[in-house]
């Protein structure tokens, strides 16, 4: 019995991620249709997610085989919905448990620090506590004491995280009544403050005429087939018609062979984005309403996109030149011995818009166009050290793309390395993550003081 | 009972903020209805009385036959709540 309960209940991820959701749903005392309805669809969720995997999993493989032929090196394209999926199979309990205690720890460092922030990205929590377990549990660390310190550093993570890059944030918005809850958080920082440096904030974007006609690129699905095709397609002509329609293909036309694989992952990533959107459907909500009754006042960091209305020409001009750097970036990476890293229109357009917008509110055009490049340089070369530190998930073709999984996954996943012994390599984690939280303590007292010496 | 569909690029994460708060001001307007949120591609083969979204995305599915309120600013509660009062009063 206790087996039962322990290994296949608690073990299987979709029941766990739907206790949680029955759970959250009874405690809200919802009608009891909406709670059989919200906690099927969780597990749903969780269910179509796994579909997703196997479909971009399939996709995955041929490129790789034809990327290998051609060019002798291993090729990657960086997208967080397909490496947590593939890791689910071996990762779904502790991403969903270290995902659960993540939240109530953002919500415990809410109420109790001066960083009010809860965290409502949701499938980057998710994302985020999913690298946190591959991270931990490549590094030896299970159970109980591996679930809490994974939870302490992701409740960690989204608090700090917009609390890092609120300044900029409230130069975006005009005013301090959101926060970014993004894990590109470090790209946008790092473009906000090169922006302040190199640029002027007075020439702004948003007096240039920028053509509206690249909006279709917001739509992800378009976004994710368009790259997919174009690479494949590009991809099949270098490796010509005799490897792939003998060892891949099975004889049909190469070219329509690499239009159809590129669309197949596109529809993995549809597929998986489904899954993600059903499973966090009700967790979301029933966080954030826990949340505003346990802190008061507190701020909702909320997902990129929120700042692009603010700049809607620094939009367009962040994703050009973040694309641009990424593809200079994919020719540099070889020559430092790195897995070449594609760049994808979809972590671009997103993290490329987001410091465009960042680098504009701090440095105007200049600010936008470099703060662009910086993260387009990141987002390539952080995905690509990050490989050697994901254990066994390194050699999927595919990994994490935004900034600040890179960072957290290079310092956690190098000190954890370093570290033979976990006791002591908690001890180390907790120490950074309480230097950070009092730096950051620090800096906003002084800005304070300063803000009160202007007025 | 009116369906509202919240839509984004991503649908993700930004409608999903967006429904949260168009639930909420209904719950004041006393209007029921149900709400939901999705991504754009989705959004134009699922049906809807009233689809909510930020104009540089949703102007993407508005081919005259669907009744769609055009958000400037995603996130200003009271420029949603203008919509929704516009159409369900």
């Amino acid at each position: 019995m206790v087996d039962l309960i322990m290994n296949d209940l608690l073990g299987t991820p979709e029941i766990l991620v739907g206790l949680f959701a029955l759970i959250g749903l009874l405690a809200q005392r919802k009608a009891i249709a909406d709670v059989i309805s919200g906690t099927l669809k969780t597990v749903l969720g969780f269910v179509i997610l796994g579909a997703g995997a196997t479909v971009i999993i399939g996709s995955l493989d041929q490129f790789s085989s034809m990327f290998t032929h051609a060019f002798n090196v291993s090729g990657v394209i960086p997208n967080n919905e397909a490496i947590v999926a593939v890791a689910q199979d071996t990762f779904g309990t502790e991403t969903a448990m270290i995902m659960l205690f993540g939240m109530i720890t953002n919500i415990i460092l809410a109420r109790l620090t001066p960083f009010k922030y809860i965290f409502l990205t949701g499938h980057h929590v998710m994302f985020m506590a999913c690298l946190i377990s591959v991270i931990l549990t490549t590094g030896g660390m299970s159970g109980i004491p591996m679930i809490a310190l994974g939870a302490i550093i992701l409740g960690s993570l989204m608090v700090l995280s917009p609390a890092l890059l609120q300044p900029y944030t409230k130069e975006v918005t005009q005013s301090d009544d959101i926060a970014v809850g993004h894990f590109g958080s470090i790209g946008y920082f790092a473009a906000g403050f090169i922006g302040k440096r190199v640029g002027n904030k007075s020439k702004s974007t948003e007096e240039i005429k920028v053509p509206k006609s690249l909006g279709f690129l917001r739509d992800t699905t378009v976004a994710v087939s368009l790259t997919m095709v174009v690479l494949f397609i590009a991809l099949g002509l270098f490796v010509g018609p005799t490897f792939i329609e003998a060892e891949l293909s099975e004889g049909q036309n190469f070219l329509i062979f690499s239009f159809m694989q590129g669309l197949t992952f596109a529809a993995g990533v549809y597929v998986i984005l489904t899954g993600v959107r059903m499973l966090l459907g009700e967790i979301v909500p029933a966080f954030k309403g826990i949340a505003d009754k346990i802190v008061p006042n507190a701020k909702p960091a909320l997902d990129c996109p929120a700042v692009f209305p603010f700049a809607n020409n620094a939009v367009i001009i962040g994703f050009i030149f973040s694309f641009i750097a990424g593809l200079v970036s994919m020719l540099l990476l070889p020559l430092f011995g790195l897995a070449v890293i594609i760049p994808g229109l979809v972590p671009h357009f997103f993290t490329g818009a987001a410091a465009g917008v960042f680098g504009n509110a701090t440095g105007g055009r200049r600010g936008a166009i470099i703060g662009s490049i910086a993260n387009g340089v990141m987002i390539s070369f952080l995905p690509a050290l990050l490989l050697p530190v994901l254990g066994t998930l390194g050699f999927q073709s595919t990994t994490f793309g935004d900034a600040d999984f890179g960072v957290v996954g290079l310092v956690f996943g190098s000190l954890i390395a370093l570290i033979p012994s976990n006791v002591f390599f908690t001890i180390i984690v907790l120490a950074i993550l309480a230097v950070l939280f009092a730096l950051g303590w620090k800096l906003r007292k002084e800005r304070k003081e300063d803000n009160k010496k202007i007025a | 009972m009116k369906k509202i569909l919240v839509v984004c690029g991503n649908g993700l994460g930004s409608s999903m903020i967006v429904e949260m708060n168009v639930k909420n001001i209904l719950k004041d307007m006393n209007v029921e209805a149900e709400v939901s949120h999705t991504d754009l591609t989705t959004a134009k083969t699922e049906h809807a009385d009233l689809y909510i979204g930020s104009a540089e995305i949703l102007g993407n599915i508005d081919d005259g036959s669907r009744n769609i309120a055009l958000l400037n600013n995603l996130l200003d509660k009271d420029e949603l709540r203008q919509a929704l009062e516009n159409n369900f009063k």
